[in-house]
C-alpha cells in the first residue's frame, strides 16, 4: 500500500537537494544557515516517522532558531533573464501549460480513482491519504513531463525549486508550526477557558445577541486559532447547543452551516492561518508579509454582517 | 485563566511583527508550561504534532516543476495570452477565477485551484499583465496590490465553494459533532444552507473586483494624461476608492 511515507520520503529528498544547492552556493552569505535550515526540515520528513517525539521537538526548535537567530537573508535571483523568458514562452507557447495544468489534473483524476482500486483485496492507495498522495504524485507527472518536453539540464528543477523555496523562505513552514501550537492549545484547554469568559461576561439573554455571539465569536476565535475547525467545537459546544438551540429553538443545521462560514470570515483577517494569507505573500514576492490579509478584511468583514443576518433571519424560521 | 497566556504571546507577537516562527513556538511553550505540563513533555508534544501535521507543507512538492517552467518562460506566456482578449481586465479575470473557484470547489474540486499551483504561475501574471497592456509599465505598489487581490480572490473561492460540496472535511466535522450532542443532520441539509453565504461572498467580492478595475483606471489612466485626456476622471481628493 502506497501511504503518507513514501510521500515524505519524496518530499524529503526535495528539501535535502534544495539544502546541498544552498550549501554549493559559495556567493551566498548565508549559504550555512539556509543549509541547515532546509537540511533539518529533511530530515523531520525522511526520519521524522521513527524518531522519538522529543528529539523531532529539538529538531524544530532548532529550525526555528536557525531562522530567528541566524537568519535566512535573501532568495536566489531569477536564473533566466527577461528576455530568455520571452523568447522561451514565444518558442513554447501554450504548451507550457501542459505540465502546469497537469498537476490539477493528475491530482483529480488520484482523488477520485485511487479510492476505488485495490490489489489482492488491499488498497493500492491509503483511502485516508488519497489527495495528499494524490497531489505528490502528480508533481512527479508534471516534473517528467515537462523535463521530457522543455529538454532542460537536469539539475535545473531542483536549483528552480530552491530559488522559489527561499524566496518564501521560513513562512514556508509556519503553517506546520501553527498546526503543532493548535494542538498545544486543544492539550492545555485554551477552548474551554474561552467558553467560561464568554458565558460570565456576556448578557445571552435575547436571540439577536445570542446570535451576534455565537457568529463573531466563531470568527474572532478562528483569528485567534488560525482555524475555523478548532473553534466550530468550543464556540457550538459553549454558545451555539445550549443557547441558539436549546432556549431559542433555532435549527442546529442551519446554525452550524453559517457558524463554520462566520468563522471561514476571521480565516480570511489573521495571519495565523499563515497557509492562506502569509504564504502566498512570500509568494508572489510581497514587502508587506500582511498584504493579503488587508486586501481581505473588508470582504471577511462586510460577509460576516451577512451571515449575522443570515442566521437570524433563518434559524429560527426553518 | 493562565492557559490565555499563550494566546497573548502570539497577539503581541505578530503586533510587534517578531519572527512569526519564533513566536509560535514561545506561545507553545508557555500554553504548554501554564497548562501544567513539563519542558521535555511540551517539546516533545510539539515534535509530536510537527510530525504528524507534515502532510500540510506536501505542496511545496510542485516547486520544482513550477520553477522550471517560470524558466521556460510561463508567467510571460500566461500574460500575453490574456492581454490579447480585448474585453478583459483585471477584475474580470479575478471575477472569472473566482466564480470558477467557487464552482469547481462546490462540486468538491478543491484541490484545482492554490497559490503555488495557480495563483503565482497563471492568476497573478495573467492579473498584472492585463493591466500592465491597458496601462503600461506598473508602478510596484500597484502590481503588489494586484498581486494580493489574486491570492484573496483564490482563498474566497475555495472558502464559500467548499461547504456546498456534501464530503468536505468541514461538513464531515460538524456532522460528527452534532451526532455526539444526539442531533442528526444530513451532509445535504448543511450544504444547502451553505448557499446563501457562498452567493453573498460571490456578490461582495466581485462588487469589491469591479472597485479595484475603477481604482487603477482612475488611478493609472490620469497620469498619463496628455495622450488620452478622455480616459478616467482626475481622482478625487480623500475619496474612500482605495479599497484598503
Amino acid at each position: 500500500m502506497i501511504g503518507l511515507e513514501a510521500v515524505y520520503l519524496l518530499m524529503g529528498v526535495m528539501l535535502a537537494g534544495i539544502a546541498i544547492v544552498n550549501l554549493l552556493d559559495r556567493p551566498d552569505a548565508k549559504r550555512y544557515n539556509k543549509t541547515m535550515f532546509w537540511g533539518i526540515y529533511a530530515i523531520t520528513f525522511l526520519l521524522g516517522t521513527h524518531l522519538p517525539d522529543f528529539v523531532n521537538g529539538c529538531l524544530v526548535i532548532g529550525m526555528v532558531l536557525v531562522s530567528s537567530i541566524g537568519g535566512l537573508g535573501r532568495g536566489a535571483a531569477e536564473s533566466a533573464t527577461r528576455e530568455e523568458r520571452a523568447a522561451s514562452a514565444k518558442r513554447w507557447g501554450n504548451k507550457l501549460f501542459v505540465p502546469a495544468l497537469i498537476i490539477p489534473a493528475v491530482t483529480l483524476l488520484g482523488t477520485s480513482t485511487f479510492k476505488d482500486i485495490r490489489i489482492h483485496g488491499v488498497a493500492l492507495v491509503d483511502p485516508a491519504q488519497v489527495t495528499v498522495i494524490s497531489l505528490g504524485l502528480a508533481t512527479v507527472v508534471a516534473l517528467a513531463v515537462g523535463m521530457a518536453m522543455l529538454r532542460a539540464p537536469a539539475a535545473a528543477p531542483i536549483q528552480e525549486a530552491r530559488r522559489l523555496m527561499d524566496s518564501v523562505g521560513w513562512a514556508a513552514v509556519l503553517p506546520q508550526m501553527l498546526a503543532a501550537l493548535g494542538a498545544l492549545f486543544a492539550l492545555a484547554g485554551v477552548g474551554q477557558v474561552v467558553s467560561t469568559l464568554v458565558n460570565r461576561w456576556i448578557p445571552l439573554d435575547t436571540a439577536i445577541v445570542v446570535v451576534i455571539t455565537y457568529a463573531v465569536g466563531m470568527a474572532l476565535f478562528t483569528i485567534v486559532m488560525g482555524n475555523a475547525f478548532a473553534a466550530f467545537p468550543v464556540m457550538t459546544a459553549g454558545i451555539g447547543l445550549p443557547l441558539i438551540v436549546t432556549r431559542f429553538g433555532g435549527d442546529p443545521a442551519i446554525m452550524a452551516s453559517i457558524g463554520m462560514l462566520s468563522g471561514y470570515c476571521g480565516t480570511l483577517m489573521t495571519p495565523m492561518a499563515a497557509n492562506f494569507n502569509i504564504v502566498p505573500a512570500a509568494l508572489l514576492e510581497l514587502p508587506d508579509e500582511n498584504a493579503v490579509i488587508k486586501v481581505q478584511i473588508p470582504t471577511g468583514l462586510i460577509l460576516l454582517v451577512v451571515n449575522i443576518l443570515l442566521m437570524y433571519f433563518l434559524v429560527f424560521r426553518y | 485563566m493562565l492557559t490565555l497566556l499563550g494566546v497573548l504571546v502570539v497577539i503581541i507577537g505578530f503586533a510587534l511583527r517578531l519572527n512569526a516562527l519564533l513566536v509560535v513556538t514561545c506561545a507553545g511553550i508557555v500554553t504548554g508550561l501554564a497548562g501544567g505540563l513539563s519542558l521535555h513533555d511540551v517539546i516533545a508534544a510539539f515534535g509530536k504534532a510537527f510530525t504528524l501535521n507534515r502532510y500540510v507543507a506536501i505542496v511545496w512538492m510542485v516547486l520544482p516543476v513550477i520553477g522550471l517552467l517560470e524558466r521556460s518562460g510561463l508567467k510571460e506566456r500566461a500574460r500575453d495570452m490574456i492581454s490579447r482578449i480585448e474585453a478583459a481586465t483585471t477584475g474580470r479575470v479575478l471575477m472569472a477565477y473566482l466564480a470558477i473557484r467557487q464552482i469547481t470547489a462546490a462540486l468538491g474540486l478543491t484541490s484545482l485551484g492554490g497559490h503555488p499551483q495557480m495563483v503565482r504561475p497563471l492568476i497573478a501574471p495573467m492579473a498584472e499583465g492585463i493591466a500592465e497592456s491597458r496601462f503600461g509599465d506598473l508602478p510596484m505598489p500597484t502590481r503588489y496590490l494586484i498581486r494580493a487581490h489574486a491570492a484573496a480572490t483564490d482563498n474566497i473561492g475555495v472558502f464559500f465553494g467548499e461547504d456546498i460540496f456534501i464530503a468536505i472535511g468541514s461538513i464531515l466535522l460538524i456532522r460528527g459533532f452534532l451526532a455526539q450532542s444526539g442531533i442528526n443532520v444530513e451532509p445535504t441539509t448543511l450544504a444547502k444552507w451553505s448557499v446563501p453565504t457562498a452567493v453573498s461572498a460571490f456578490v461582495i467580492h466581485s462588487t469589491r473586483l469591479a472597485m479595484l478595475d475603477r481604482k487603477l483606471k482612475r488611478e493609472l489612466s490620469a497620469p498619463a494624461g496628455p495622450s488620452s485626456p478622455t480616459h478616467g476622471l482626475a481622482p478625487l481628493p480623500g475619496e474612500p476608492g482605495s479599497a484598503q
